[in-house]
């Protein structure tokens, strides 16, 4: 049979299928074309959205969900849960029904429990866990937003109750438990790694709870998932998911095109109006709460003048960075926090392109006659900054203007990351994307000193003012109360500006028209659970 | 012959020798630390440092340090990839096979269409059809690879839709890796969808090994021809007209026995040029192939793995070399004397 179509391929070019099996395979099975490969399997210690893309909806649960329409809890392994009246304690029924990925590598004994739970956020705080520096120790989310600090004790008074206690009440404390990040891992099956002394595997060969079953990764070549059978929810409508990594936009338009991939992560803005004029393509575009900005590196001079900082915010071109790198498919920024939030600041004043008074600030700081500088361009296309190195070059050409003389910087993605960890930059065209709805996540993990130290704080900026104001608005569950917090801290880095707020982008995916059912939370990854193919 | 063999085998032993001479002295020639350009480990603790100094013998003698890398290098030790921090030859196991299978089907595709059409060419050097394929083999000599890929892709896959753009085999389809040959692995595996996946997998070599085989395949054309058209102006070939041989008989008795003869060794001297155009064609068809790998390791700064790729990618070129010199003399006993 291999001969005949061998020879029928040869003699057609193999322009058909030989057979209809094909069609089979491919109905079953849903291709996401995703722009980078995933660091590893555990979202724990993740930051980058590509990786938690393609892991954290896929293969894990939460204790609770973030509804996507309107931004409210809701409960997920958790049924329901209770808190004390001084907002110190939380408690957390667990659902009885929940299986864990059954796989060659382990086959689970039990359901999930209290003990899993445990076992998670153990990993995370306690620095005598067996798996806490498995990995290097960082968990730069919950690092920074001072996890450890803040969470005394976690335990298990009933197999299927988790109790967590706090030391000082947070009104952030249950949307960190629902971001794609708090993940919650088997502790069976970490235990049954220590015993084979292979704990490192816990998070290359992941076991989680959620609607697919890890199969393989080829490095940067791609991501086999299949459908969890007994997923708590129901199984998922597709059999098979593969995450196929293709970094290059073009090329991964191109798959779209000729129908290698049902979903593409991140298709080009360019490309946008060309795509929705085809039958077979569907574009799908959703609020993100993000933010693109250009951060100082405010430990090195002149960087640590306040007034430079601000003539080189006064010295840029928002409008034309809009239109030429986010062409117009995304808001212009005024804050680090987007008007869709319930705490942003109507108050603000619009950014404003002024390169007179840029100088004369500058003249003021001693710099009359300009100096060198870098911009960093990261070398990614993300959400929130779609060209970075085309950014660069406006902003170059802006502050040539007032006679700053800058230098476009760029490396291969996780060297440009390190780099920046460890304050190398002057300045940095970067950006960042919420996790969850609170608007704490947009100033904690970007701003403060703890980020600073958990290697987040792209400013290298640390305010003792500014990480008051934060505390302070955690403090209270009022939200009336947290708001005039949040106003203040806003009109705060407008005036320090150890940032400058450029754009808050659409997230836009494009599909398949066959493919429906793909959901995207704005406040994290994409979830193709429910993801099915619909003959048109 | 078997002095010849001694000879080119004495050869390949010097030429081997100065490339692990080079690689090993790039490891000091690149940018860094060399003992990590050595492992390629990114986290060097004090106690493993201290370790791997003594085991890489870098407080002796550059001559002492050479030899353990050799040592290194025959026992499989070659470092892990700075990138991924896995065994670098482990990686390379995985690409290499991808690289080979694309070349050798290009090879053959360029013997298969290039020595009838060199032939065809050279029965009537002045006629239309000569023309035509003289014609089409200059244009085809001097496209540029990426330009054509690129064009192949646009019409054929994104406009026609008739072929995957690149990879390959669909991502849906799972094939366990055996011996890293798809069509062999696809053979192997056991799936009720074997047939399509087979059908897959040649869609997916299709434009690659088009492509790749554009360039080697109007080369073998010239070649062809030319060494007919010498070939058709012997004494020989007079003499076998002369008694009466038809067209045909002349032409394949006399004329391609001895045309051909020097087409194997061209095989031999078009296999470099072919691996660096295979390099490219990986890039533009996302061929997870070695050249794929290697440009990726240049881009990410992987010293150890660009170190491995080199010398990996020069002995596959220096010994197909070898093996096609030895084998066109092993077919022409006057070359043996030479």
């Amino acid at each position: 049979m291999i001969k005949y179509c061998l020879s029928a391929a040869m003699l057609a070019l193999g322009l058909a299928g030989c057979s209809a099996e094909q069609q089979d395979l491919r109905a079953d099975g849903l291709v996401y074309c995703a722009e980078g490969a995933p660091e590893h399997f555990n979202p724990q210690r993740v930051t980058s959205g590509t990786t938690i893309d393609i892991i954290s909806q896929q293969l894990y649960d939460r204790l609770l969900d973030i509804d996507a329409a309107s931004g409210e809890l809701r409960p997920a392994l958790a049924k329901g849960w209770q808190s004390s009246a001084d907002g110190l304690v939380y408690e957390f029924d667990l659902r009885h029904d929940v299986q864990w990925h059954q796989t060659d590598y382990f086959q689970p004994s039990r359901v999930l429990n209290a003990e899993d739970v445990v076992f998670t956020f153990n990993r995370i705080m306690d620095p005598e866990h067996p798996f806490h520096f498995i990995g290097g120790g960082i968990y730069p989310y919950f690092q920074s937003v001072d996890w450890a600090s803040l969470v005394k004790q976690v335990s298990a008074p009933e197999p299927y109750r988790v109790r967590f206690e706090l030391s000082r009440p947070d009104s952030s404390f249950l949307s960190n438990l629902a971001t794609d990040f708090a993940a919650i891992l088997s502790a069976e099956y970490a235990a049954q790694l220590l015993a084979a002394n292979a704990p490192q595997l816990l998070d290359s060969q992941p076991i989680g709870s959620g609607p697919f079953i890890f199969r393989e990764y080829q490095k940067d070549v791609l991501v086999r998932f299949y459908q969890h059978p007994h997923y708590w929810r129901g199984p998922a409508a597709m059999q098979q998911l593969v995450f196929d990594i293709v970094p290059n936009n073009a090329r991964r338009m191109a798959k779209l095109l000729t129908h290698e991939c049902d979903v593409i992560a991140y298709p080009r803005l360019a490309e946008l109006a060309l795509v929705t004029e085809r039958p077979d393509v569907k574009v799908q575009e959703s609020t993100s709460m993000n933010v693109g900005f250009w951060a100082f590196n405010t430990q090195r001079p002149p960087f640590n003048q306040v007034k430079v900082r601000q003539a080189l915010a006064l010295a840029i071109n928002q409008r034309a960075i809009l239109q030429a790198v986010y062409f117009n498919q995304a808001t212009a920024a005024r804050s680090v926090l987007p008007p869709t939030s319930w705490a942003f600041n109507q108050q603000l004043a619009t950014p404003e392109y002024n390169p007179q008074a840029a100088k004369a600030l500058l003249a003021e700081a001693g710099l009359a006659s300009g100096f060198n500088m870098t911009i960093w361009a990261m070398p990614v296309q993300r959400l929130y900054n779609p060209n970075a190195l085309k950014m660069a070059e406006l902003i170059q050409a802006d502050l040539a203007q007032i006679g700053v003389n800058a230098t476009i910087v760029s490396y291969e993605w996780n060297t440009f990351r390190r780099k920046l960890t460890e304050g190398e930059h002057d300045s940095v065209l970067i950006g960042w994307a919420a996790d969850n709805a609170d608007p704490d996540n947009f100033f904690r993990p970007l701003l403060s000193c703890a980020a600073l130290e958990s290697g987040s704080n792209r400013a290298q900026w640390c305010d003792p003012v500014f990480d008051r104001i934060l505390n302070q608005a955690l403090l209270t569950d009022d939200q009336l109360q947290r708001r005039s917090f949040y106003l203040a801290a806003q009109q705060y880095l407008q005036t320090e500006m150890p940032l400058v707020a450029l754009a808050h982008s659409q997230r836009i995916q494009a599909i398949n028209s066959q493919i429906e059912g793909v959901t995207i939370n704005p406040y994290g990854g994409i979830a193709l659970f429910s993801a099915r193919r619909v003959q048109p | 012959m078997i002095n010849f063999l001694l000879r080119r085998l004495f050869l390949l032993g010097t030429v081997l020798f100065g490339l692990s001479l080079l690689a090993f002295s790039l490891g000091y020639l690149f940018p860094g630390d060399p003992l990590q350009n050595f492992s390629g480990i990114r986290q060097l603790e004090p106690q493993l440092r201290a370790e791997l100094t003594a085991a890489y013998r870098l407080d002796h003698s550059y001559l002492s340090q050479y030899l353990a890398f050799l040592n290194r290098l025959w026992h499989g030790d070659w470092g892990l990839s700075l990138a991924s921090q896995q065994p670098l030859l482990s990686e390379i196991r995985q690409v290499l096979p991808a690289t080979i299978e694309l070349t050798s089907y290009a090879l053959l595709v360029s013997f298969l269409f290039g020595v009838p059409l060199g032939i065809l060419a050279a029965i009537k050097p002045e006629g239309y059809l000569g023309k035509i394929i003289n014609t089409i083999t200059v244009a085809g000599y001097s496209l540029p690879v990426f330009w054509w890929a690129l064009l192949l892709i646009m019409v054929f896959s994104v406009g026609l839709g008739w072929f995957p753009s690149g990879g390959r085999l669909g991502v849906l389809y799972e094939i366990p890796t055996v011996s890293g040959f798809m069509l062999v692995d696809i053979f192997l595996a056991e799936t009720p969808y074997q047939q399509a996946i087979f059908l897959d997998a040649l869609r997916h070599l299709a434009l690659p090994t088009v492509v790749l085989a554009t360039f080697p395949t109007t080369v073998m054309i010239r070649f062809v021809r030319d060494a007919m058209l010498e070939v058709w102006e012997q004494n020989y070939i007079k003499t076998a007209k002369a008694k009466g041989l038809s067209r045909l008989q002349v032409l394949y008795r006399h004329g391609l026995r001895n045309a051909l003869l020097p087409v194997i060794r061209q095989i031999g001297l078009q296999f470099s040029a072919l691996i660096t155009l295979a390099m490219l064609t990986e890039v533009i068809f996302s061929w997870p192939g070695i050249g794929r790998w290697l440009l990726d390791s240049i881009y990410q700064r992987n010293f150890p793995a660009i170190q491995a790729g080199l010398m990996i990618i020069s002995v596959l070129v220096i010994t197909v070399n070898m093996l096609t010199e030895i084998l066109h003399t092993f077919f022409n006993p006057l070359a043996r004397k030479r």
